[in-house]
């Protein structure tokens, strides 16, 4: 077995009192598309706030391919290569779609202690070429955000972390709140980023959704993992049972 | 239609510009064309630079998120810091950088307490308001200072730039600091983060923007423009009261509200600001001119917020509902 491109060892975390990660231990390989479910309180968000920086784990270590790695904060996730998409999606809806593609990592004509000014045409360019590169075609990338319907945005997320050479691609409840029509698209975002090697974790509350583009899944309850299966040897009842 | 609600929706500011030209054009027929006689533009430009300079600020801040009460208190404490040091023989020159030093730690003290605690900045700054004040009227030791006109190079902030008396310096300054910050906020990294920040918090976080830090830099330009603008109306009066700028501070967030700012942040515009702003200065000394009981000065800058911030709301409401299809 070649070496996983994320590893977890005894991951703990408490939230003032209430021990919401157990001693988490996961491998991740390469290219796979891991589905994780698990009921509301189960330790899902917080496992994935741990690997996207936005909390640091009280106990255990973080290793990606085969280095440990400490994430500090989203900006050390990001520069390790792990993408995430929210449910909210992380997109500023009063913003352009070019400008939500860069957020926080800004392509600039000059700058000054990494204050500078915007290379708006570069911008414009790359954003085009990130949301066709998904299969998403949207009409301009002047388009405010919030324009766009629910499963567009998603899109627009993918290709943002897409377009950052994400080696890992965290996917937070994506189909929340959409119709099944735009369910189906993030679906298929999904399946398309096995074809292009990019590993993924996605976390649902729906096992329809993950059972549909995840080839291992993996349940938690009470901060603990609980089945670990390969989707072929497992069943949406089983998982159920589980929970 | 469409399209016009889409404009209407990205330009705040369209609206409040339309308003300006017909108040404008009102107030030229009521007064008998005295509202834009030479003598009359030159009393608005003297006094608009001072109001929007504020406005700027304030402007900026409520688009990253956040409220600023202390701006009528700083337009007071920095010129009477100014002063008492000047009178004290500390060189003018120190003097303005160490006043605007201190307009650049309230802001910061404004930006740390509220983002490190966790609380309103409505509250930080109410009480900043009434702490900035005191210390103006404490630094003055009760006496406010006495500069001798002409002892401090104060023509580079309020003289006569043209021959005919018309534009002071100050309308330059304002012009150069507004273009500045409209420019930081339209092309730079940093004023992409300032809307993100503003716009959806959680998302700016998630991706990595130091929204605390970028709030704060808010908060501190926001306090040095207000401190500026102070120190040039009290070197065009020549005279530092303690009671300077008192109700600025809503004043000012008015400019920003008329010119289509939101107060939820992420949007609004400095030419914006700048619109509520003239137009403001346009109402006051228009109702004079027109000979309108100036009583009611307050009560249709107030009438006017309303107003605003109802169509506004109306405006992206509407927005929200004709979710245009951008899929081919």
């Amino acid at each position: 077995m070649s070496t996983p491109i994320i590893e977890t060892r005894n991951l703990h975390k408490w939230y003032s009192g209430v021990h919401a990660l157990k001693g988490v231990s996961l491998k991740i390989e390469k290219g796979q598309a891991l589905g994780l479910v698990g009921d509301n309180g189960a330790g899902k968000s917080t496992l994935i706030n741990i690997l996207s920086g936005l909390h640091r784990q009280d106990e255990g270590e973080i290793l990606l391919e085969g280095q440990e790695v400490d994430i500090r904060n989203p900006k050390d996730s990001m520069r390790l290569g792990i993408e995430t998409i929210y449910q909210y999606n992380s997109m500023v809806p009063l913003m352009t779609i070019s400008r939500n593609v860069f957020i926080g990592r800004e392509p600039l004509k000059w700058s000054i202690g990494g204050f500078g000014v915007l290379d708006e045409k570069k911008m414009r360019e790359e954003s085009v070429k990130a949301i066709a590169d998904v299969d998403l075609h949207l009409r301009s990338p002047d388009a405010l955000v919030g324009e766009l319907s629910g499963g567009q945005r998603q899109g627009v997320a993918i290709a943002r972390a897409m377009h950052f050479k994400s080696k890992v691609m965290i996917l937070d409840e994506p189909t929340n709140h959409l119709s099944v029509k735009e369910t189906a698209k993030v679906i298929g975002f999904v399946k398309g980023l096995k074809e292009q090697g990019v590993t993924s974790v996605f976390i649902s509350h729906n096992m329809h959704h993950v059972f549909a583009c995840c080839d291992r899944i993996v349940a938690m309850a009470l901060g603990q993992v609980v089945l670990d299966k390969p989707v072929s040897q497992t069943s949406i009842e089983e998982v159920s049972e589980k929970l | 239609m469409k399209r016009l609600f889409k404009l209407a929706l990205q330009k705040p500011e369209l609206a409040s510009t339309l308003l300006l030209v017909l108040l404008v054009l009102m107030f030229q027929i009521r007064s008998g064309a005295v509202f834009l006689s030479i003598d009359n533009v030159r009393g608005v430009l003297g006094l608009l630079p001072e109001t929007a300079l504020v406005a700027v600020g304030v402007t900026l801040l409520m688009i990253c998120g956040e409220f600023d009460l202390s701006v009528g208190s700083v337009f007071a404490l920095m010129p009477m810091t100014m002063a008492v040091l000047v009178v004290a023989g500390v060189p003018f020159w120190l003097a303005v950088f160490l006043g605007l030093a201190l307009c650049a730690a309230i802001g910061f003290i404004n930006g740390w307490i509220t983002i490190r605690f966790d609380i309103p900045s409505f509250i930080t700054t109410l009480g900043m308001m009434f702490m900035a004040r005191s210390m103006t009227v404490v630094v003055s030791g009760g006496f406010p200072p006495r500069i001798k006109p002409g002892s401090v190079p104060s023509w580079i902030f309020t003289g006569f730039v043209d021959g005919g008396g018309l534009i002071r310096a100050s309308v330059l300054w304002f012009l150069a600091i507004a273009v500045l910050v409209s420019l930081l906020l339209a092309k730079t990294n940093f004023g992409n983060w300032v809307r993100a920040t503003g716009g959806f918090l959680p998302a700016a976080a998630a991706m990595g923007i130091p929204s605390g830090k970028v709030k704060i830099a808010c908060f501190m330009i926001c306090s040095v423009l207000a401190g500026f603008a102070g120190m040039i109306e009290s070197l065009r009066l020549n005279s530092f009261l303690p009671s300077l700028g008192e109700g600025m501070e809503l004043q000012a967030v008015a400019a920003a509200v008329i010119g289509g700012t939101s107060l939820s942040g992420g949007i609004g515009s400095i030419i914006g600001g700048l619109i509520g702003a003239t137009l403001i200065r346009v109402i006051d000394n228009g109702m004079v001119m027109s000979q309108i009981d100036s009583n009611w000065f307050k009560f249709a800058i107030g009438a006017l917020t309303i107003f605003a911030v109802v169509g506004n709301a109306w405006l992206r409401r509407r927005g929200r509902a004709m979710q245009v299809e951008t899929d081919k």
